[in-house]
């Protein structure tokens, strides 16, 4: 009987502590599935360097961009350099027709989505600060800086 | 993933095993693209998202362009986590035999390798000057290289692989990524007809100048297609499809890297079905020394130098003026040191008295086509223009 009892007492002792080993694992196991660094949910996601945004304005340009500070400014840096950066759009000129083929071009080909409201608001901004100017066949050598060759 | 990278960045990553797999070590995250492309200081930069950037005329002096000279040109974002030992290379498409692919070491093991210094100019170089503008990033003359380029030839890959008779063209596919971050829209796909990819001198390269190919410049394999638009010349190329038609990826239709079959007046819209793809690039030439804005004294002669290419073809004379193309004067010109390589040109000049001067260099194809003074032809993305260089002169 005693005997009994004794090798009774070991196996429930064996099964708690098997139980208590499944629960360690499967605590550990939780607490690292919610503590999983987010690298290993979505391997090809790049870190990206966070910086601030500074807002300024000089001389009538937004320092940060290179825009030109006029109404429609927010709305264009909003929409219009998620992809690529505002120096794709500020070293071009073209007319309202242009910049608009160049929109719907960016929306057929490049996933960009619906303007909205905004549509119009960028399109006035971009055809009255980037409008081409007249170059000609070619233009004068602009040379600024002389230096004496030996 | 770094620890492989360290031959294009030219040191180690100590520990870079000890590096979790998405981080980025802060001289990547570095926004500073000299640094981080190893390019000079002098460098243009035009976009930082895509990275392009371009030399000046008077950085390009080499005769064989070195790598912090070298302009930058992407349509997407360049690859970072590169393993070269999974790197591979697959053939497919309509008009192979069996669809194979190679590790780079296969290659290097399979084939044999050869060096030619070949010429790439983007599509795009000059684009600054055309009126109408043309859309797209404002080149003005320093998207073009000569480098030396090492690998092995397209044309024994594809051999090994097998072509069928419809075979007509080929198109690369790489790893860069797209713009909007979109998997599965590939940022460019161009590629080349089969007599192009058929060349001696039609790469796949692992090297560029000796040395790994940098980052920037397509590491670990590039397609590299001398004296075409540069954009036929894949980066990070990890596929070619060899196609029974015209290659139909990205950038390879609409206006891209293609202008209209028949000249049109400055302006003109022209329908998609009249556009057409560049192939050779246009006989051009650039006064690499001395830098534009030279003072220099009476009576002084100045030694003048550059390079000239003609895509396909070779360049057979090279002449300057003095006095805005009215007169012109035959300039030394070297031999190309191998078919698609650019040629060097010199010239001593004496000026007649002081004043301003502008020199003009023009050069001549093997078929006797000149570059125009003006801009040549208008199209709507602004390519080829290959008017003359010209440089600023003061005797003083």
């Amino acid at each position: 009987m005693k005997r009994d009892f004794n090798h009774q007492v070991k196996q429930l002792s064996r099964i708690l502590f098997s139980f208590l080993l499944l629960f360690i694992v499967l605590f550990a196991g939780l607490f690292y599935w919610v503590n999983r660094s987010p690298d290993t949910i979505q391997e090809t996601e790049e870190v990206i360097p966070l910086v601030a945004v500074d807002d300024s304005i000089e001389n009538g340009i937004h320092l940060a961009t290179g825009f030109v500070d006029d109404d429609g400014m927010q709305a264009t840096i909003q929409n219009c350099t998620n992809c690529h950066s505002a120096k794709l759009v500020t070293q071009n000129r073209m007319s309202r027709e242009g910049w608009e083929a160049t929109i719907r071009w960016m929306q057929e080909t490049q996933n960009l989505w619906d303007l909205g409201d905004n549509e119009d608001l960028i399109l006035t901004y971009l055809a009255k600060n980037y409008a081409p100017d007249s170059k000609g066949r070619r233009q004068n050598i602009n040379q600024t800086e002389w230096y004496e060759l030996e | 993933m770094l620890g492989t990278l360290a031959g294009t960045l030219g040191f180690e990553i100590v520990f870079a095993n000890k590096l979790p797999s998405n981080y980025l070590p802060l001289f990547l995250q570095d926004q500073d693209p000299f640094k981080l492309f190893g390019k000079d200081k002098e460098m243009v930069v035009l976009n930082n998202k895509p990275w392009n950037m371009e030399a000046q005329a008077h950085l390009l002096n080499d005769k064989v362009t070195p790598n912090k000279y070298m302009f930058i040109r992407n349509n997407g974002i360049i690859p970072t986590n590169i393993d070269t030992s999974q790197w591979t290379l697959t053939i497919d498409g309509e008009s192979v035999q069996t669809q194979k692919q190679f590790s780079l070491q296969d290659l290097k093991i399979k084939f044999g390798q050869h060096t030619y210094q070949l010429t790439l100019e983007c599509g795009g170089n000059g684009r600054s000057e055309f009126d109408p503008p043309a859309k797209g990033n404002q080149w003005t003359i320093g998207a073009v290289s000569s480098a030396q380029w090492t690998g092995v030839r397209l044309r024994d890959v594809l051999e090994s692989v097998g072509l069928k008779s419809d075979a007509v063209y080929i198109g690369y596919h790489a790893a860069d990524n797209h713009l909007s971050g979109d998997p599965n829209k590939e940022p460019i796909s161009r590629g080349v007809p089969i007599s192009k990819a058929l060349q001696d001198e039609t790469l796949l390269a692992f090297q560029m100048n000796g040395e790994d190919i940098p980052l920037a410049h397509g590491y670990p394999l590039r397609l590299v297609c001398g004296g075409w638009p540069a954009s036929a010349s894949g980066k990070w190329v990890n596929r070619i499809s060899v196609r029974n038609k015209v290659h139909d990826g990205a950038k390879m239709g609409g206006s891209s890297y293609r202008v209209p079959c028949e000249n049109v007046s400055p302006g003109t819209k022209v329908e998609d079905e009249n556009m057409c793809i560049i192939e050779s690039m246009p006989v051009k030439s650039l006064i690499t020394y001395p830098k534009s804005g030279a003072l220099i004294k009476a009576n002084r002669k100045l030694n003048i130098n550059g390079h000239a290419w003609a895509g396909e073809l070779q360049v057979t004379q090279v002449e300057y003026s003095i006095d805005f193309g009215s007169t012109w004067v035959t300039c030394k010109l070297e031999q190309p040191v191998n078919r698609l390589a650019w040629q060097h040109f010199s010239a001593t000049i004496s000026f007649p008295k002081k004043g301003y001067y502008e020199v003009w260099a023009k050069a001549t194809d093997q078929n006797g086509k000149s570059q125009p003074m003006v801009l040549p032809g208008w199209n709507p993305k602004g390519y080829l223009n290959n008017a003359c260089h010209r440089i600023a002169i003061k005797v003083v």
